[in-house]
């Protein structure tokens, strides 16, 4: 049995942001998380696109969040050594109903605070984005990209050095209350927490009920991409999207570069009774390509390389559409708790401005002090293939293992690899690993170096043949050996 | 050798005469013919720890009938030509990776002992191809493990001795897809069926005959996977009947329980270094667009093997590296005629033809157009005209796509600058 003074359950980015935030203070914090890994879920699978903050009603948390999380992006992508380009965003008209709707986005965006909107012309998008189609459009300055996934796990990394315990594989299936603390049962394992932080996202309506909160159910909405092969990515300097259905509750099909270079088509907006279906589906795919190339006619097949779905935890439902704010509560059901239900879009950007709400939630109950040794830094692993010649030879020559190519497509050495498998955080699945230090996912997604690098995996850690996961528990690799 | 010091990391440039980028079987040929013809500062760079490429892991036999007159295994026919590679003292680093490749023929490369700058005064371009993924296909469904390509399985299996699965179905009838259902069945997995979403087998006859029929293993022509299901672990796929059009026609949908996908759904040329130094590739073959010498649009970097086009022999792919050794040694002697510049003729198709390799000529040189038939056909005609005088012709009594076809052109049959066009007729 282990005793916490702050229990999160969930390790998306929601629940990495407020571990993060949790470990500047004198607390003893530990983060549940039902998979093997941090931002295996909703975290992961989404345009990256840290939002200027003009789609949301003003007034919201989600508008005054989302504003927030943007203006103090560059500060928490420093800190945290992670990639971040504030491209500019068009979201392209054509129509008149569509001008309409983009200036009243626009009036919206500038309610909330939103800086460098405007309204610019076909010449504008043309000067901008030469393939983007679009009479006219609204100008977003202010957007950004990001990689979602590092930016997840640096967040959890940062904590997880700054003494915030990670247990992975541990599903909260039981809450009591004994009137002082929580006991908690996930995994098959004991825990008891002063406190309890809801970060579970698309299970948070479960979690809200294990606390003793009934009333909210989150309605699962697959939003399905394609991923584009680099060789086009320069076809595409900033995100474009089309005038949103406000009806949907989704952004519509839109096109987003990657930090890296790829570009994503997507997401689509499909209610789901399941949770965990992140299946692609023929009529969604070719859904895709057609209503983005409305706005992008450059989404050849060749560009294919992958396709992917992520589940927005909705609030609202099919019928009623739309967004439902962010709920962030502490309830007299559930006296020492922070409830966080239905964080959906925009909340990737809007997690950090998140996390202090949470700090201050837990502090109209109790005064948490500061340490004095808290390290808001965090080094990415070095990569090889942005820097010089000069560099890379420097590179090399401190540790050859930089001279070794593993992953072909992305460049990715054998010493990034390495790097990547002695994570912080101890995950060893061939995703973890994937999403670390991007090997296996260039054009030919593994083809060259998956080989390679289950083979490191398993001299690195022991594991044996039977034992590597590809990335859920359960999803095996390998039957053993052929001979011996 | 270049000196990399700590602190300081000065690059040195070495200058080399011609560097060759792969050492698989077309670059081991190319290495050996270029040395043949007098050419002797040559250095292969290869990635992997040894040399011989993709054939290290092809452990079956079929390979060199052609060229050796008998069958050997993969290792076996590669072995053949890294030892004329040793007896001749060619130089080649192993374990390093080519980076960049400039159009000034600058090559950077990266190995555990430093970074590598090399100027060469001819480059050859023998990288090979690599496999199409899942995503290149976009097959819906669930993104479960136990989906493998051919390759990566092979891989798994022959060099790292990992089983990959005990029940597999197969799409794609390309050769390793064939080869590895074989394979499999060999070690106790069960091959439940291979599934083809042409009308006609992709890969070549004899692998249908020993690697399918021989071990009861079904194909499925015009049936392709729709679905991969397995929110873990693979669980089964969905396989539909594709009509003419080739799409999946609704209600033939059927499930097939198995825990691994094999894919052998087509091989791309590994173009990246080629594209960085600014060679034109050709839309068909994914390759470069090359001339009877085997120069591409770049002067001084030539391409042979798969690299160039995915080809059914390695026999055809040492010939043609081989072949190269002539145009790259009269590039670096600059005999003055024209040896400088890319030839300027082109060949065209009609649609009866998938390409042709080269896709230009000098019309000064005999030359061996190689290509490849768009479908399966008997007692076709295949003829080259010049405007519309025919320059040759050849009937062929089974043209299959499987099966690369050559026609020769002698140098006196050219009558102008014309552009030359391949086409094809029933007899």
């Amino acid at each position: 049995m282990q005793h916490f003074d702050i229990i999160i359950i969930g390790a998306g980015v929601v629940g990495s942001a407020a571990a993060r935030e949790l470990s500047r203070y004198k607390l003893k914090t530990g983060v549940l998380e039902k998979t093997p890994d941090v931002c295996c879920g909703t975290s992961a699978r989404n345009s990256g696109v840290i939002h200027a903050g003009f789609n949301n009603k003003p007034g919201s948390k989600m508008a005054r969040f989302c504003v927030e999380g943007n203006a103090g992006f560059d500060k928490i992508a420093g800190e945290l050594d992670i990639p971040f380009r504030r491209t500019g965003k068009l979201v392209v008209g054509f129509s008149s109903d569509d001008k309409e709707r983009l200036i009243a986005m626009k009036t919206q965006g500038e309610k909330n605070g939103v800086p460098g909107l405007k309204m610019v012309d076909k010449d504008f998008i043309r000067q901008i984005a030469p393939n983007v189609k679009g009479e006219f459009a609204l100008w977003s300055g202010s957007t950004g990209i990001c990689s979602p996934f590092e930016f997840t796990l640096a967040m959890a990394e940062n904590a997880a050095a700054n003494g915030t315990e990670f247990f992975f594989d541990s599903e909260v299936t039981d809450i009591r209350w004994d009137g002082k603390n929580y006991s908690i049962t996930a995994g098959g394992k004991e825990f008891t927490s002063r406190w309890i932080v809801n970060c579970a996202g698309l299970g948070s309506d479960r979690i809200s009920s294990m606390l003793g909160i009934d009333g909210y159910t989150i309605h699962p909405c697959k939003g399905e991409y394609f991923i584009l092969d680099k060789k086009a990515g320069p076809l595409l300097p900033v995100p474009a999207y089309p005038v949103p259905n406000p009806k949907e509750g989704g952004l519509g099909i839109h096109l987003t570069p990657t930090i890296d270079g790829n570009i994503l088509v997507g997401p689509s907006n499909e209610y789901l009774n399941d949770s965990d279906d992140y299946a692609c589906e023929q009529d969604v795919m070719d859904m895709l390509i057609a209503d983005g190339s409305r706005i992008f006619p450059h989404l050849k097949r060749e560009y294919f390389i992958r396709n992917f779905a992520g589940i927005r935890p909705k609030l609202t439902t099919k019928e009623e559409g739309g967004y439902h704010d962010f709920v962030i509560e502490r309830r007299a059901e559930a006296p020492h708790a922070v409830n966080l239900v239905g964080i959906e879009s925009p909340g990737l950007t809007s997690s950090v401005p998140i996390s202090k709400e949470i700090v201050r939630l837990i502090q109209e109950e109790e005064k948490l002090s500061l340490r004095d040794d808290f390290d808001p830094i965090r080094h990415r692993i070095t990569t090889f293939a942005d820097k010089s010649p000069e560099e890379q030879a420097g590179l090399i020559a401190d540790d050859p293992d930089y001279g070794e190519i593993v992953c072909r497509c992305e460049t990715i050495t054998k010493a990034e690899v390495l790097a990547a498998i002695h994570n912080p955080l101890g995950v060893h699945t061939v995703t973890g690993i994937k999403y670390r230090c991007r090997a296996m996912m260039g054009r030919c997604q593994g083809g060259y170096c998956q080989t390679r690098i289950a083979e490191l995996i398993m001299r690195e850690t022991g594991c044996s043949r039977e034992e590597i996961v590809y990335g859920k528990d359960d999803s095996w690799m390998f039957t053993g050996k052929v001979r011996g | 050798m270049d000196v990399y010091r700590k602190g300081a990391w000065m690059m040195i440039t070495e200058h080399r005469n011609v560097i060759i980028i792969g050492g698989g079987p077309a670059g081991l040929a190319a290495a050996c013919a270029l040395y043949d013809k007098g050419v002797k500062d040559i250095l292969i760079l290869e990635r992997e720890p040894r040399l011989g490429g993709i054939l290290n892991q092809c452990i079956h036999d079929g390979f060199g009938l052609s060229r050796f007159g008998e069958t050997l295994s993969g290792p076996e026919y590669a072995g053949r030509f890294i030892e004329a590679v040793r007896q001749r003292k060619i130089d080649y680093i192993t374990e390093c990776t080519v980076i960049n490749l400039d159009n000034n023929k600058c090559v950077t490369a990266a190995a555990q002992d430093g970074l590598k700058k090399y100027q060469a005064d001819a480059v050859i371009l023998t990288m090979g191809c690599r496999e199409r993924p899942r995503g290149g296909l976009a097959i819906p469904g669930d993104r479960p493990s136990g989906v493998f390509t051919a390759g990566v399985a092979q891989s798994y299996m022959n060099l790292h001795n990992t089983m990959v699965g005990k029940k597999a179905v197969i799409l794609g009838s390309g050769d390793i897809g064939m080869i590895m259902a074989r394979r499999l069945t060999l070690e106790g997995a069960k091959v439940e069926a291979v599934f083809e979403i042409l009308p006609y087998p992709s890969g070549l006859p004899r692998n249908i005959e020993q690697c399918l029929n021989d071990y009861g293993i079904p194909l499925y022509l015009s049936h392709t996977v729709t679905r991969i299901n397995g929110k873990a672990r693979l669980s089964s796929v969905t396989v539909s009947e594709v009509g003419r059009d080739m799409k999946p026609i609704k209600g033939t949908e059927k499930e097939w329980p198995c825990d691994t996908l094999i894919l052998s759904v087509g091989l791309i040329p590994e173009n990246e270094l080629s594209l960085q130094a600014g060679v034109v590739l050709d839309g068909r073959t994914k390759g470069a667009i090359v001339d009877e010498n085997g120069m591409t649009s770049v002067p001084g970097i030539f391409a042979a093997g798969n690299v160039l086009h995915v080809h059914d022999l390695v026999d055809f792919v040492s010939l043609e590296a081989e072949k190269l050794a002539e145009g790259v040694s009269a590039y670096l002697q600059d005999a003055g005629e024209g040896n400088q510049k890319t030839c300027a003729i082109d060949i065209q198709t009609d649609e009866t033809i998938g390409y042709t390799v080269p896709q230009k000529v000098s019309g000064k040189k005999d030359v061996t157009v190689s290509f490849r038939p768009k479908f399966p056909s008997q007692n076709r005609v295949f003829e080259v005209y010049q405007g519309d005088r025919l320059l040759t012709r050849k009937t062929v009594r089974k043209a299959i796509p499987a099966v690369m076809l050559h026609i020769d052109i002698p140098a006196e049959k050219f009558v102008s600058e014309e552009t030359v066009r391949v086409v094809s007729h029933e007899e």
